[in-house]
């Protein structure tokens, strides 16, 4: 659906959901998926539809992806680094009930 | 201009206070038209945290107190009736709510102030239970040492605001009642008949008033023969991203939502006139829910608001039939939420029969007007 209008000069690797990808330095995660064909970011916490970025400016929250770990980041917001592991997100993130140690 | 005709009852304001009324007045056979302002009005109905809360209110005034529990007690219905009409679940959750104390101070204060509701209502406000630190920690694992204690209130509960808020205007329009936005009013003309109402719009004319238009009541009150005095007391709201639910309950400092997102406040801010939010602020709000709470410092606010509440000059609402133009009723009123079903299923009817019974006769303005003894 997307592709790259410049080839990239320095490629970044990455895995999404185990799979490994190359970005361009300098992409978002969410370009840099886009790019690889990824159509469903993740799947709505409220009614379960699969969901893709709407606004790529940090405003929709629709491209919300698990990234090292950490839920609900907004992928059109950071940037990808080597060696980064990006999972897809199903559900809504949890925070732990407990008092972190 | 234009001339809307006449219509037996007019609602001025189309918030959730409005809304409410007018849907007990459909409900009771009448259509009344709804007059609101537009989308940029000044909204205490979209800012609000959407409790039904009833722990802790009417000290020093026992009907209020009997009114957030009746309220409460009511909610089932009110929400069930609602979802029955629209097909709109507006998230009713009344699990019991939680008051938390960060100094003894604080834990001393909410427990003396529920003392002396109980007291002073002869035992018939809603129940509670003071808990220390480790009775509260037994029931939410998830607390920080630097709670005290809480208290904790069965009756206690919140709704989802944006879907209540969508499901009275659904019934109402349903129920065949005129909804107009972007007719805010300029005067009310007492007549023979009944009421001259006119805006910028053009006029109509009404049989009954009914004012429900929060800070505007306080303008348009004097009209039709009553006063509503009434100011503005800013809160403030920053709401963090959706996540697992994790805490079911109601509270004054955070409450999460059926979708997810935590609300957190609430802060109250007297003499501000403007609708931005304070930064400085929010870092207090979330200084203090994360106190409560640590792990929400792990999560990211994605939006805070202000918004005004309709604060008559002691904390308590205003319901009143106007003496010189009996036709006329005001009710003014900061819970909106928690006392809707109040206003549906008990003021509506009283409004409909033309007079205001003992569930509402005690909240007149009138009491603000009493000469003080020398």
């Amino acid at each position: 659906m997307f592709h790259k209008l410049i080839e990239p000069q320095e490629t970044l690797a990455f895995t999404f959901d185990g799979k490994p990808l190359k970005a361009a330095r300098g992409d978002s995660v969410a370009a840099a998926l886009l790019a690889a064909g990824v159509i469903a970011f993740r799947h709505s916490a409220v009614g379960g539809e699969p969901r893709a970025p709407y606004c790529m400016m940090g405003i929709c929250f629709d491209c919300l992806v698990t990234i090292d770990g950490i839920a609900n980041r907004q992928s059109c917001q950071v940037d990808v680094a080597e060696g980064m592991v990006v999972q897809s997100q199903h559900g809504p993130r949890v925070i732990d009930g407990r008092i972190p140690e | 201009m234009a001339y809307l005709g006449r219509s037996d009852y007019v609602v001025i304001g189309g918030g959730v206070v409005g809304v409410s009324i007018a849907w007990g007045l459909a409900r009771a056979g009448v259509k009344p038209l709804i007059l609101d302002e537009g989308d940029l009005a000044l909204r205490a109905s979209r800012a609000n945290f959407a409790l039904v809360f009833v722990q802790g209110k009417g000290v020093g005034f026992p009907d209020y107190a009997l009114a957030c529990m009746a309220a409460a007690e009511r909610w089932p219905q009110f929400a069930s009736e609602l979802e029955a009409e629209t097909g709109i679940d507006v998230a009713l959750r009344q699990m019991g709510g939680f008051s938390f104390a960060l100094s003894q101070a604080e834990m001393d204060q909410q427990r003396d102030a529920r003392e002396k509701i109980a007291r002073e209502t002869g035992g018939r406000s809603a129940n509670y239970e003071v808990l220390s630190y480790r009775e509260t920690r037994e029931r939410l694992p998830g607390i920080g040492p630097s709670v005290v204690g809480s208290i904790f209130c069965p009756k206690d509960g919140h709704v989802n605001m944006l879907r209540l808020f969508f499901a009275l205007h659904a019934a109402v329009a349903a129920r065949g009642c005129q909804y107009r936005a972007n007719h805010g009013v300029r005067t009310i003309e007492p007549t023979p008949e009944g009421f001259r109402i006119i805006g910028d719009w053009g006029e109509v004319q009404a049989g009954k008033v009914i004012l429900a238009a929060g800070i505007d009541n306080q303008r348009l009150a004097p009209m039709v023969g009553m006063a509503c005095p009434l100011k503005r007391d800013k809160g403030q709201v920053l709401v963090t991203e959706k996540c697992a639910p994790f805490f079911p309950y109601a509270s004054t400092v955070i409450c999460q939502g059926d979708e997810g997102g935590i609300k957190i406040g609430s802060s109250t801010e007297a003499l501000s006139d403007s609708i931005l939010t304070n930064q400085s602020l929010s870092a207090v709000i979330a200084k203090r829910a994360i106190q409560v709470f640590p792990q929400l410092a792990t999560l990211n606010v994605v939006r805070t608001w202000t918004g005004f509440r309709i604060m008559p000059p002691d904390g308590f609402p205003i319901y009143e039939q106007s003496r010189s133009a009996p036709s006329a009723f005001v009710a003014a009123c900061h819970s909106g939420v928690t006392l809707a079903p109040n206003h549906a299923f008990g003021l509506a009817p009283q409004i409909l029969a033309g007079r205001l019974g003992a569930e509402f006769s005690p909240f007149t303005a009138r009491r603000f007007c009493v000469p003080q003894a020398h």
